[in-house]
C-alpha cells in the first residue's frame, strides 16, 4: 500500500527552496532538449515536403548538386522522349529542365544582401511539385521578365512584394505572385521561367532535369538506362534520395541533441540526486516513524521516486513553457534562422516548431532524470533499519 | 488477577556488537505482561529499557530467548510481516511525537489506517471518533506545527490507537512536556488500560509519571531488578 500522494506533493512543495536550482537545471535541459528537437524536426519536415517519391531528378554526372551541375538542351531533348517518361493529358511529357542560379538581394532590413536561389521551369515544373501553391498574385508569363517568390521569403528581402523589382544581369524581374511550398527547400526559392532565365543570366545549358516516370517499374528503368548510357554524361536518382542528401543539415542538431541532451541530463540526474539524497536525511526519523506504523520498504522507495519524478516533472514543466517562450518569441518577431547551405550557398530558411508532443516527450525526459536520480537515494531510505532510523534526530 | 498473558518474554537476551566489544542490553529477562495492564518501565540512562520496549513492539529483534505477543513469535516474522503486524497489534508513542510535518493532525491520525481494509466513510469516521478522544476534534485541520507539545503528543496517542491495537507502547512520551500536559497524556493512557483494556507499556524517568500505572518494573544494566 503505497503513502497518500498528498504526503509526497506537499513535500516538494515545503521543501521547494532546497530543490528550486535542481528544478531550475532541470528546465534548463529539458527547453534547449525540446528547442534542439524542435529545430532538427523542422530541418526534417522541410526535408520530407521537398521531394516527391514519383520524381527522378538528373543531374550531370559528377555533381552533387543541382548548382554545379550542367544538362545540355540537346541532353533534354534526348530525355523527353524516353518511353519511360509519363505524359499528361495533352500528351505532352511530364519534365522540367530547369535552370538553378544565386542572385544577391538586399535584406529585408535594409542592411547588406544576401544570397537566394532563382529557379529557372519549364511548364511542368509546377506539375511535377503539386506541393507548391500560388497565394498572391498570379504565376509569371514567359517573356515578360516576370518571377514569383515564396511568401517566405517575401518578407526577407526588399523587391520580393508584389510588384516589387530586383536586378537580374542587365534586365529587372517584377514580381508578381507569392507562393507557398509547405516548407519544403522550395521556400526558400524565387520562380521563373527556365528559357528566359538562360537568356536573362546567359546560360546556355540548364542546371538539371525533374521528370516523372510512368510507374515504378520505369523509374528503375530511367536510371539504369541514364545511368548506362556513357554518352549521356548523366546521373539520375529519386527526388527524395537527392534533398535527403542535400539536406543532411538536421543531422548535426540531432547529435547535438543527442550529445549535449545526454550530457546534461547526466548532471541533471546528478543534481536531482543530491536533492534527494538530502531530503532523505533530512527525513530519516519520518521513514523510520512510517515503518514502525506498518509502511513497507517498498511503500518508502516509491514514495522518495515519487517525490523526485514529481520534482523533475515541475522541471520539466517549467522548461517547455521556456522553450514554448522561446518559440513564441521566434514567431511573433517573425525570426527566422538563416542558414548556410554549403551545396547552393544560398541562405536558406527553415521553421521550427514547437508543438505538445516536443513537450510532452521534454516532460518525459525530466520525469526520467527524476527517477534515475532519485533511485539510489530511495533505496537508501528503504534500507535503513527501523530502529536507526527512529534514533536520527 | 485472571487476565490472560499478552506479551511473555522468556530468558530475553539482546547483544549489540560494536567493533571488538559486545554491548549486552538485555541479559535474560522473564517477563510476563497481562491484558489490561498499565505497566510501567523505570531504570537509569542506558539500562536496556528502550530496548526492551522495541523489541516488544516488534520494531527491534532479540539475540537468543523469546518474546511472545498473543502467542505469537515476533522474532519469527519476516520483514514484511512485521511491517503488517506491527499495524494490527502495537500503537507507538514517541517521546519526540514524531508526527508526519506535511500532515494534519487529521492525516497523521488517518495514516496507519491507510494500511487496513477500512474505506473511505467508515476510515474517517474513526478517525474523528479517536481524536474526539484525545479531545482534539477541534484541531483536526491544524498542522503539528501549529499544535503545542501536548496536543501533538495527543494526535500521536490518537495516531497509536486509531488501529485499535492490543498493545500501546511509549517511550518517555511526557519527556517533553510540561507537567500540565504530561498529566493529561498519562490521563489518556491510564483510561485506555482501564476503560478499553488496553495494554499500555511506558517508559519513563519520572516517579510521578510511573504512579499512573498498574505496575512498574526497574531495569539496570539490562537485568530486572525487583
Ligand atoms: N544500536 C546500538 N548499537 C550499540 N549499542 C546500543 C545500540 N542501541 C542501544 N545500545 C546500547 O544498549 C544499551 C541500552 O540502551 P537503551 O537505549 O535500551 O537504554 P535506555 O534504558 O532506553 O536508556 P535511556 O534512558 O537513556 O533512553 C546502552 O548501553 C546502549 O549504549
Ligand atoms: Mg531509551
Amino acid at each position: 500500500m503505497p503513502l497518500p500522494l498528498k504526503y509526497n506533493f506537499r513535500n516538494v512543495r515545503v521543501r521547494w527552496r532546497s530543490t528550486l536550482s535542481t528544478i531550475l537545471g532541470i528546465a534548463l535541459v529539458v527547453s534547449v532538449f525540446v528547442l534542439l528537437r524542435a529545430l532538427a524536426r523542422g530541418i526534417e519536415t522541410t526535408n520530407s515536403n521537398t521531394g516527391d517519391p514519383r520524381n527522378i531528378l538528373v543531374v550531370r554526372k559528377g555533381s552533387q548538386a543541382e548548382s554545379g551541375s550542367m544538362v545540355s538542351r540537346e541532353q533534354f531533348r534526348t530525355l523527353r522522349y524516353f518511353d519511360e517518361v509519363a505524359r499528361n493529358e495533352q500528351g505532352e511529357p511530364v519534365i522540367s529542365a530547369e535552370l538553378v542560379l544565386i542572385i544577391s538581394v538586399p535584406r529585408g532590413t535594409g542592411v547588406g544582401e544576401a544570397n537566394t536561389l532563382i529557379r529557372g521551369v519549364t511548364p511542368s515544373g509546377q506539375e511535377l511539385r503539386p506541393q507548391v501553391k500560388l497565394v498572391k498574385g498570379r504565376w509569371f508569363r514567359r517573356g515578360k521578365r516576370e518571377m514569383i517568390v515564396s511568401e517566405r521569403l517575401a518578407g526577407r528581402f526588399t523587391g520580393f512584394e508584389i510588384g516589387g523589382t530586383i536586378k537580374a544581369g542587365l534586365d529587372r524581374l517584377t514580381v508578381v505572385g507569392h507562393f507557398d511550398a509547405r516548407s519544403s527547400a522550395f521556400d526558400n526559392e524565387a520562380w521563373m521561367d527556365a528559357d528566359e532565365a538562360r537568356s536573362i543570366f546567359d546560360r546556355d545549358q540548364y542546371s538539371s532535369i525533374l521528370l516523372r516516370p510512368r510507374d515504378q517499374a520505369a523509374a528503375d528503368a530511367i536510371i539504369k538506362r541514364i545511368e548506362v548510357d556513357k554518352r549521356l554524361g548523366l546521373r539520375a536518382e529519386h527526388e527524395v534520395d537527392y534533398y535527403s542528401k542535400q539536406t543532411m543539415t538536421a543531422m548535426p542538431f540531432k547529435y547535438l541533441a543527442a550529445i549535449l541532451g545526454a550530457a546534461m541530463s547526466i548532471g541533471a540526474v546528478f543534481a536531482a540526486m543530491n536533492t534527494m539524497y538530502a531530503s532523505v536525511a533530512a527525513r530519516t526519523r519520518e521513514v523510520g516513524t512510517l515503518r514502525v506504523l506498518g509502511y513497507s520498504r517498498r511503500s518508502i522507495v516509491f514514495g522518495f521516486l515519487i517525490e523526485g519524478t514529481l520534482l523533475a516533472i515541475l522541471g520539466g514543466l517549467l522548461g517547455s513553457i521556456l522553450s514554448l517562450a522561446v518559440y513564441a518569441y521566434v514567431v511573433v518577431r517573425k525570426v527566422q534562422f538563416g542558414t548556410m547551405d554549403w551545396q547552393s550557398f544560398a541562405e536558406t530558411v527553415f521553421q521550427f516548431r514547437v508543438t505538445p508532443d516536443l513537450m510532452l516527450t521534454g516532460i518525459a525526459f525530466a520525469a526520467i532524470i527524476g527517477l534515475a536520480g532519485s533511485f539510489l537515494p530511495a533505496l537508501r531510505a528503504a534500507r535503513l533499519p527501523v530502529i536507526s532510523a527512529l534514533k536520527s534526530l | 488477577m485472571g487476565n490472560p498473558d499478552v506479551v511473555t518474554i522468556r530468558e530475553l537476551s539482546k547483544v549489540y556488537r560494536q567493533g571488538e566489544i559486545n554491548v549486552t542490553a538485555l541479559n535474560r529477562i522473564s517477563l510476563d505482561i497481562q491484558a489490561g495492564e498499565f505497566l510501567t518501565l523505570m531504570g537509569p540512562s542506558g539500562s536496556g529499557k528502550s530496548t526492551l520496549l522495541h523489541i516488544i513492539a516488534g520494531v527491534d529483534r532479540p539475540t537468543s530467548g523469546e518474546c511472545r505477543v498473543q502467542g505469537i513469535d515476533v522474532a519469527r516474522l519476516s520483514e514484511s510481516e512485521l511491517a503488517d503486524w506491527r499495524n494490527q497489534n502495537v500503537g507507538f508513542v514517541f517521546q519526540t511525537f514524531n508526527l508526519i510535518p506535511v500532515l494534519t493532525a487529521f492525516e497523521n491520525v488517518e495514516l496507519p489506517l491507510l494500511l487496513t481494509r477500512l474505506r473511505g466513510k467508515q476510515r474517517r469516521q474513526q478517525v474523528d471518533t479517536t481524536l474526539e478522544l484525545v479531545g482534539l476534534a477541534d484541531r483536526k485541520h491544524h498542522l503539528p506545527k501549529q499544535l503545542s507539545g501536548g496536543q501533538e503528543q495527543r494526535v500521536a496517542i490518537a495516531r497509536a490507537l486509531v488501529t485499535d491495537p492490543t498493545l500501546i507502547v511509549a517511550d518517555e512520551p511526557t519527556g517533553n512536556l510540561d507537567s500540565h500536559s504530561a498529566q493529561e497524556v498519562l490521563g489518556i493512557l491510564q483510561a485506555l488500560s482501564r476503560n478499553a483494556a488496553k495494554t499500555v507499556i511506558m517508559v519513563t524517568h519520572d516517579p510521578k509519571a510511573a504512579a499512573f500505572g498498574s505496575r512498574t518494573i526497574h531495569l539496570e544494566k539490562g537485568e530486572l531488578v525487583a
